[in-house]
């Protein structure tokens, strides 16, 4: 992976002409403020923390129909989910293993041949089911921008440097107990255009799989204290605060190493299961339950 | 019993997916042109009727046996192991295509179908539907998903035969023929 990575990062089409001028100007007379965004964001808000006192179930996941992330707008179902019991192929997880994951794609500040500027970071944790068993062996992916806020996407047209040292991408196979591990860059802030002046908080892209093809997840982790929180129509898809609150990182300072790189702590929680275990698959003595 | 857990939320897959998901060979389960392979397309269409360039789709698939598959290899590919999942991104024009092998039934007289996942820009979070192959009309009649839903929703999520012998499968996230997405929950 990493050859192919270094040619492709290589050639001219990954760097766009720079264009940081036009960049910088509003690219639509009638784009909206943050102040718009923020107004719409905050309406949803209040109107879900009245469902809630008024004894509304706290929604655990984001909403597909959030206007306020603009792109939304025409890509959420209109009917709601149909309820199904997942059946065969569904109550089974495609399987990866170290044949398909190098050990050293863990590490996204080794792929290239000097060290990526920014902020060495551990990012560390487990992968649990609903009933807290750990995910073991199964695949993690990531993806993420470089420290300056720049993704190696041929589309990312955001004017702040490429650095030939970062792409950005990891994976790696959770361990016996969930556990996984990668040692990459604390990515910036990255501008979109969504509305005027709009920034997304710090995050890393995370893709998860799970025992069965139903707790399959891609999601994002953030960083603790990120001003952008408030502001940002994404994050804001989930609306209750303890839901938004399992997408941040906890700086856990006996993950930092010395002189080496700071340690984020994140657990991910995946739904279900939904199959009944056999003993085989049964971790102890808790399996045979349904 | 152990304690239940909240689930983590989802994000959307954002737009720069790009470089990081797709792998060599993620759509082909099986070589093009093996025997017994088949290809399996779509569109992927937005509320507008536009096809949207920003999707990416996973496939996960008994074998043409109707065997779930446990085998490693599907991010390094070998060309002979058949792992049953398969991910594929749409590309500009909102067309994916997967070669794959029809599924057989789970067990007798089962409908066989394609477990999918589906990511994209603007999608919040995950979707999950179903391909059900066309021809056992008696196992469609029967499949306890299909017979809860109205007949003109159903055919959402049976995919037309093509004269190759491949399938054809398109998605539409809202409006007219809204393609039904599952919840599992």
């Amino acid at each position: 992976m990493p050859e192919d990575i270094t040619a492709e990062l290589e050639s001219e089409e990954l760097v766009p002409p720079a264009e940081p001028k036009a960049a910088h100007q509003p690219l639509d007379k009638a784009i909206e403020s943050q102040a718009d965004l923020s107004a719409e964001i905050n309406a949803i808000g209040e109107t879900y923390q009245r469902a809630l006192k008024d004894g509304g179930l706290p929604e655990t996941q984001p909403r597909l129909d959030y206007p306020p992330y603009r792109s939304s707008i025409l890509r959420h179902p209109t009917k709601s989910l149909q309820h199904a019991d997942p059946e065969t192929i569904e109550l089974y997880s495609p399987a990866f293993g170290h044949q398909d994951v190098h050990a050293l794609e863990s590490d996204l500040t080794i792929q290239h041949n000097g060290e990526p500027l920014g902020e060495r970071i551990i990012v560390a944790g487990k992968v649990l089911d609903g009933d807290g068993r750990p995910v073991a062996g199964q695949l993690v992916e990531i993806w993420q921008a470089n420290s300056s806020g720049r993704y190696i996407h041929k589309r990312d047209q955001h004017p702040a440097p490429i650095d030939p040292n970062f792409t950005g991408i990891g994976r790696c196979i959770t361990g016996p107990d969930g556990s996984y591990r990668f040692v990459t860059i604390k990515p910036g802030a990255y501008p979109w255009k969504n509305h005027l002046n709009a920034w997304r908080p710090a995050h890393i892209h995370f893709s998860l799989f799970g025992t069965e093809f139903t707790q399959r997840i891609i999601t994002q982790m953030y960083f603790p204290g990120d001003q952008l929180f408030p502001l940002d129509p994404i994050y804001q898809t989930i609306v209750d605060q303890d839901a938004r609150d399992r997408l941040v990182a906890t700086y856990d300072h006996s993950l930092t190493e010395p002189e080496w790189a700071l340690g984020y702590n994140w657990d991910i929680v995946l739904t279900g299961p939904k199959r009944t275990w056999t003993e085989n698959e049964a971790l102890g003595a808790e399996g045979d339950e349904e | 019993m152990s304690t239940k857990l909240v689930p983590t939320p989802g994000q959307t897959v954002g737009p720069f997916y790009g470089y990081a998901l797709p792998f060599e060979k993620d759509n082909e389960l099986l070589a093009p042109g093996s025997p017994g392979s088949i290809r399996l397309q779509g569109t992927v269409y937005d509320g507008a009727g536009h096809t949207i360039p920003d999707a990416i789709l996973e496939i996960w698939q008994p074998d043409a046996g109707g065997n779930v598959v446990q085998r490693t290899g599907s991010l390094v590919r070998d060309g002979y192991t058949f792992t049953g999942w398969g991910r594929g991104a749409v590309g500009n024009s909102g067309v994916f295509t997967f070669t794959t092998v029809n599924p057989g039934p789970t067990k007798p007289g089962a409908a066989p179908f394609i477990s999918v996942a589906l990511f994209a820009r603007g999608l919040t979070n995950r979707l999950f539907t179903r391909i059900y192959l066309p021809e056992d009309t008696e196992a469609l009649a029967n499949d306890p998903l299909l017979s809860s839903l109205d007949p003109e929703r159903r055919e959402t999520l049976i995919a037309r035969r093509d004269p190759d012998g491949g399938l054809t499968w398109d998605i539409r996230l809202q409006g007219e023929g809204e393609t039904v997405f599952l919840d599992f929950q």
